[in-house]
């Protein structure tokens, strides 16, 4: 009797204390780790959103991924430029000051030849101190959209990085190895405590924070352990050893919602997956056929009516996919209900626009694939060799990892690849300037029209709104006569997530410790 | 007597009619055999050829269970292929490189082990030196070192099509030493007997020797060997295709079946790793009490 109550008091100390001792803390998981902590080191998703929880940009974008002001309070268009007014009182997980020299000196170290964030550091000339706490970005005539451009160029400690020595960015292809590489000092509402790439990551609560109190996130420390086994990702989160998977197979998320505890957000990611087809060179590098059947466009037709989007959707992505006819999802600016629907399947139009372009036999062709980026890659790629072949295209699958994947595209080496693309400023400029202008970086298809490639250079410094959104919806027009991809869907993010957290899902896939709240 | 009363006296040919083990053992043997041989005439689909194949039929569980569709009997797979062709097929595929992999390990083994038992000396304790520091590894993890190394040799266009050629090579290294030891000790033994010394003594030379009268000698113990050896190598290359070290999705044999079907584990597809991995394990089981009874049979002292 003694001895129960006994327990029972110490039981009601313990619950009476529990609030003041107990962490929250927040274990997750997902395929791969960030690969460096060097903030302008590498322009990867996984990275930015990895840094994102430690480091922090002028402006940045919530949730719903609407502009937000994080170490800028407000900002105003002029004519040459953008001014910024910083906030101020903000301090390093060091205890240095952020003020404008640090902006200054963050810019400076974006655009340096080792950073993977020059193509969006660039849009900013230059950078003027005005006074601690004022900077003007001038850029090379008026830039409607630069808040846009700027969410993920994270500010840097002038005074950190040159005690450190890494006043430039780690060179990420030399496998250079610097402080940065390991060590992080941002302004953040986590510090790094301990960083073992590819094992485990640990980050703490930054009490000193300037949002602290401003945002519903009450997570004190979160370990992130990478799982690269996907049937493995799963077990974990089945057997309560993490609260939150990024990245379950879609296969398995109707068991994750079935389980008790657990379950699972979607949302329409921004990205889209599709096939280029290369209409550049005068020989295909892997056909049995002479000369480039691509060049016709009705070839390409043909390959958009033989590939069943809906059945990728159904059986290979689960449901969670949006099939569709652009190769820009909606929320960006550009994608239009009249544009977005996907080509019809149709394979007996598609087998005779094959004979009507001379290959009623049809050819054979090879598909470059990776099978370790976007959602089920290697599967749609095998689910579209069965499809081609039934209209007569014998197309042999290659499919490789992402690293040896990427610089074959880049490199412009493939007749018939599998790409996707992200957009991070939510701008159809973005997409036009990389995939779609003749001399877009990641344009492999060799597409190269005069009104695309006009509008990729007049909507930088078109600054009617109307006008400007007429211009790109115009350019997306011609694009979807011409067809120099093969759109496939739109993906659809899924997260595993236990019933112990809230966490807000995101349409760009980083996940906002910000914003999550333990139960 | 007939001729097969005589047959039937013949020893091994009796211990095998009075060992029904034996006898059914043989039998799903030569039966699973024959099927993957002839898997183009039995299988009711080429899951090689893509345009037999529709995403729409993808996922779908066997005949009897609901939603199952008579002309698929085992299911289909996450691409849409019939389960059952595809595990005929693939069957093939792994029994075709475990013959092959047995065949280059046993000529490669064979050959140093007699040469290594009739020249000894140096070249024996070389050659006998090398097979035990390449026991002490085991066996799998040197197969994925080979396998590995011969992939990174081949350019990356190249791959897949020598994948099971570089999985045979990978296996078939591994295996030699059990071969190279097994000859080895019975050349030992034959030549030291009267009718080598006689060959010796009229000159002939020594590889004829070794060609002519040793070898057909020490073929018995190596026999068993290497029909143990048959369903040792069927399971490397299936554990090597587990680890998606080895045969490529798009000609799978059962070990890449089984690691394709063990993504859908979680997702309640049970089928399509079960077919697959029970396949296996027939086949392999049959292969490996068959040649328990060999070596029983075979071995006089056992007798």
């Amino acid at each position: 009797m003694q001895f129960t109550k006994l327990l029972a008091v110490s039981a009601m100390a313990l619950t009476v204390a529990s609030p003041a001792l107990a962490e929250n803390v927040l274990r997750w998981t997902s395929q791969g780790d960030a690969l460096t902590m060097d903030p302008h080191s590498q322009n990867e998703g996984p990275t930015i959103a990895m840094n994102g929880q430690i480091y922090e940009s002028l402006v940045t974008r919530d949730a719903d991924l609407n502009l937000q002001p994080e170490l800028a309070e407000s900002w105003e268009a002029g004519p040459d430029g953008w001014t910024f007014k910083l906030r101020q009182g903000v301090k390093f997980h060091d205890g240095s000051e952020f003020n404008a020299e640090d902006v200054a000196f963050s810019f400076e170290r974006a655009k340096h030849e080792a950073s993977d964030y020059k193509e969006q550091a660039k849009n900013v000339t230059s950078v003027e101190i005005i006074d601690d706490y004022t900077v003007k970005l001038t850029t090379d005539g008026p830039n409607p959209i630069l808040p846009n451009q700027l969410t993920s160029i994270y500010m840097m400690d002038k005074g950190w990085s040159e005690a450190n020595n890494v006043v430039a960015p780690q060179d990420f292809k030399a496998k250079e190895e610097t402080y940065a590489v390991r060590n992080a000092n941002g302004t953040g509402p986590f510090t790094l405590v301990s960083r073992a790439p590819d094992e485990l990551t640990v980050l703490a609560r930054n009490g000193d924070w300037w949002g602290e109190g401003m945002f519903p996130g009450n997570i004190d420390k979160i370990e992130y352990r990478p799982i690269t086994n996907a049937a493995t990702r799963v077990a974990a989160l089945l057997s309560g050893e993490v609260d939150f998977v990024l990245d379950p197979p879609l296969q398995d998320v109707k068991r994750i919602e079935g389980s008790d505890g657990l379950g699972v957000k979607t949302v329409a990611q921004i990205r889209s997956i599709f096939f280029g087809m290369d209409q550049g060179v005068d020989k295909l590098r892997s056909s049995n056929v002479d000369g480039n059947p691509f060049k016709d466009v009705r070839v390409r037709e043909a390959f958009n009516l033989a590939i069943d989007k809906d059945a990728i959707q159904r059986v290979v992505m689960e449901g969670l996919s949006f099939p569709t006819g652009m190769i820009t999802p909606p929320g960006v600016l550009g994608n239009t209900p009249e544009n977005d629907p996907a080509y019809a399947y149709d394979p007996e139009r598609a087998k005779a626009l094959l004979a009507e372009a001379g290959y009623p036999e049809g050819f054979s062709i090879q598909l470059d694939c990776p099978n370790n980026r976007y959602n089920n890659d290697e599967k749609i790629c095998q689910a579209a060799v069965a499809m081609l072949a039934r209209v007569g295209v014998e197309v042999n699958l290659d499919a490789i990892p992402k690293a040896q994947h990427f610089p074959k595209i880049q490199k412009r080496e493939s007749d018939f690849y599998m790409l996707g693309w992200g957009v991070p400023t939510l701008d159809s400029h973005y997409v036009f300037s990389y995939l779609l202008d003749g001399e877009g970086s990641w344009n492999a298809t060799g597409y190269n029209n005069a009104l695309v490639n006009e509008t990729t250079d007049a909507i930088t410094t078109e600054i009617d709104i109307a006008k400007r959104t007429q211009m790109i919806e115009d350019a997306w027009t011609q694009i979807k006569a011409d067809m120099p991809y093969v759109p496939i869907h739109h993906q659809v993010l899924a997260w595993g997530i236990s019933d112990k957290v809230d966490i807000p899902i995101s349409a760009d896939d980083a996940f906002r410790p910000r914003f999550a709240v333990m139960k | 007597m007939t001729r097969w009363e005589r047959f039937k006296d013949n020893d091994i040919v009796w211990s095998f009619l009075s060992s029904p083990g034996a006898m059914i053992a043989a039998a799903i043997t030569v039966i699973s055999i024959l099927a993957c041989l002839f898997a183009p005439l039995i299988a009711p689909f080429d899951p090689f050829d893509p345009s037999q194949i529709s995403l729409w039929d993808g996922k779908l569980p066997p005949a009897w269970s609901d939603g199952g569709q008579p002309q698929y009997l085992l299911g289909t797979d996450n691409q849409g292929r019939d389960m059952l062709s595809t595990i005929l097929y693939g069957g093939r595929l792994s029994i075709l490189v475990g013959l092959a992999a047995v065949c280059l390990g046993m000529v490669l083994g064979v050959t140093l082990g007699v040469i290594s038992g009739y020249v000894g000396g140096v070249t024996d304790a070389v050659i006998m030196r090398i097979a035990d520091v390449q026991l002490t590894i085991p066996g799998i993890l040197l197969a994925i070192l080979i396998n590995g190394v011969g992939r990174a040799f081949l350019p990356l266009e190249l791959r897949q099509e020598f994948a099971v050629y570089v999985v045979i090579i990978a296996i078939g290294l591994t295996d030699w030493p059990q071969f190279a030891r097994v000859a080895r000790g019975a050349t030992m033994v034959e030549a030291n007997k009267e009718y080598v010394q006689a060959a010796r003594i009229i000159g002939l030379p020594a590889w004829l020797i070794m060609i002519r009268h040793v070898l057909p000698n020490t073929l018995r113990p190596v026999l068993v060997i290497a029909t143990i050896g048959l369903a040792l190598a069927i399971i490397a290359e299936a554990t090597l295709s587990f680890l998606g070290q080895g045969i490529p999705p798009t000609t799978p044999s059962l070990g890449t079946l089984i690691r394709v079907g063990n993504e859908y584990l979680f997702s309640g597809l049970w089928w399509i790793t079960f077919f697959p991995a029970i396949a296996l394990v027939v086949l392999v089981f049959a292969v490996n009490l068959l040649g328990d009874w060999m070596r029983d049979a075979l071995n006089p002292k056992l007798r």
